[in-house]
């Protein structure tokens, strides 16, 4: 069975260049806190989603609808109306973390296929089956902290599909839960869709050197020749003592395209491409590359030689902890 | 693929001598014109700026000797081509071929800016919502000249596809569609 290709679309566009280019499934959002990539010019009027799946079904593709943030107490109304709305775009499914949003998707729209986000770091078999039996959830995007052998344990102790991340940003805390981006700008991917939201980015050029700002930290120093970052947190540069580097992590991107192989033999059902937040061109490039591996391997071919190094944060690629290789 | 920095074009520094000789003022009131064209075509350009629908825009063709202010307006676009640094919520400078390509779709505008060809200051999220509602206009800024040419707009198309051609600029839409 092919691998699925999921893909990422943040504006009507990026989801017709996806799906011209080959994609099996496109995810996206409403314009509204109610999926984590809530940017400004980004995502979904009710209408455009129409017009979407429309479009999107019309030529074979399915589309996912994510609606992973955790509701606000009290404002839980916008996130039961973004399932409501889903299901009458006529998506072919909804891709939630939260368990009280999973509990009413359960109970009120019961026809509406439930997909658990990254967001809920499901990261055992345990809880994919407790997701499973609880709420129905057919598919897990399984948080991006586990290794291929892992992947295959978990997999063989589970029904329950699931997706991993095969390119894109990077993230290796606990999703969901990280609250490094609040810490430093009173909002997060979690609660309002945002990390390190870009009304508390600034960059200034001194000289060539680009410093980069998030809610008044300088989490960046860029000197002239190297690649600009964007000032996550998690990514920044430090120092600690006489020591300076990337504490936490390195601003490169996934790349795991030649271990495509080896995650459909752990039992992956599904690829999934980061990056809601990029164009259309970025979109287009990225899935027909790995459109064209999954047929290859579909095929009984090689992987074809990447070429997707210089559209990555960074401009470096890592396979992340799928080949675990810690400092 | 190659790094974009190999691919981006720079305008001839001749040419850019006299383009200084340009007077600037029928030049704005043309690209006011051209904009508020476009704003018609494109209404969703305007809307998806969302809260940054009256915010200005500095955009800096490094290869050039001026900057273009653009007044988003509600959607009724005015533009200010001049000298010196201008004023806005948001710059965002880089090789005429770049932003030429970043609005046709040629070039990703995270890659462009990860490589360090595009520049950005001032309200990165007015920045992020403008590259997100000319990415999702699918603007083709030649076809949106031929449309208002009248019988001029066959030959003027042959000019722009050599133009294109022979400089490497990116002056129509991307092509971004070839199916399965």
């Amino acid at each position: 069975m092919v691998m699925e290709i999921v893909c990422p679309a943040g504006t009507p566009a990026a989801l017709r260049a996806a799906v011209t280019a080959g994609a099996h499934t496109v995810y996206c959002g409403f314009a509204d806190e109610t999926n984590a990539r809530n940017f400004p010019g980004l995502n979904f009027d009710r209408a455009e989603m129409r017009e979407g799946i429309k479009f999107a079904h019309a030529h074979g593709t399915k589309i996912l609808i994510a609606i992973n943030t955790f509701p606000r107490a009290g404002d839980e109304a916008l996130w039961h109306r973004a399932i409501a709305d889903a299901e009458g775009c006529g998506a072919d499914a909804v891709i939630l973390a939260d368990i009280g949003l999973l509990d009413y998707g359960a109970r009120t729209h019961p026809g509406l296929r439930r997909h658990l986000s990254v967001q809920a770091a499901a990261a055992n078999a345990d809880m994919l089956n407790f997701y499973a039996d609880a709420f129905g959830v057919k598919r897990v995007v399984l948080p991006r902290v586990l290794s291929v052998p892992e992947i295959a344990a978990i997999n063989a102790e589970t029904e329950v599909e699931t997706e991993v991340f095969v390119f894109g940003g990077l993230c290796v805390m606990a999703e969901g839960r990280c609250s490094l981006s609040s810490y430093a700008t009173g909002l997060s991917p979690n609660m309002n869709g945002v990390c390190s939201p870009a009304s508390h980015v600034e960059y200034q050029n001194e000289r060539g050197v680009l410093n980069a700002r998030l809610g008044g930290y300088t989490i960046h120093r860029a000197q002239k020749d190297e690649p600009a970052p964007y000032p996550t947190l998690c990514k920044g540069c430090f120092t600690t003592g006489d020591k300076t580097g990337h504490l936490f992590e390195d601003p490169v991107s996934l790349n795991a395209e030649q271990l495509i192989p080896h995650l459909q033999k752990a039992g992956v059902t599904a690829l999934k491409i980061e990056g809601r937040q990029r164009s259309r061109s970025y979109v287009a490039q990225v899935v027909r590359n790995f459109r064209a591996a999954v047929d290859a391997l579909e095929a009984g071919k090689p992987m074809p030689e990447g070429m997707l190094a210089r559209l990555s944060e960074g401009q470096t690629m890592t396979t992340g902890a799928y080949k675990k290789t810690w400092r | 693929m190659t790094n974009p920095t190999e691919q981006i074009p720079r305008f001839p520094v001749a040419l850019s001598v006299a383009v200084r000789l340009l007077p600037l003022a029928p030049l704005s009131i043309s690209l006011t014109a051209y904009a508020g064209s476009v704003s018609r075509r494109h209404p969703g350009l305007f809307r998806r700026l969302g809260a940054y629908d009256h915010a200005t825009f500095v955009l800096h063709p490094t290869d050039l000797p001026f900057v273009i202010c653009l007044d988003a307006n509600g959607g009724q676009p005015r533009v200010a081509v001049m000298r010196g640094c201008g004023t806005g919520a948001a710059r965002i400078a880089g090789p005429l071929a770049a932003l030429l390509g970043l609005v046709h779709g040629a070039f990703d505008g995270d890659a462009l800016f990860f490589s360090r060809d595009l520049v950005v200051e001032g309200d990165t999220s007015a920045v992020l919502a403008l590259r997100n509602a000319i990415d999702d206009a699918e603007l083709d800024l030649s076809r949106e000249i031929m449309q208002v040419s009248g019988p001029l707009a066959a030959p003027l198309q042959w000019v722009i596809a050599v133009l294109e051609r022979r400089s490497g600029y990116s002056l129509t839409r991307a092509m971004e569609t070839q199916t399965w």
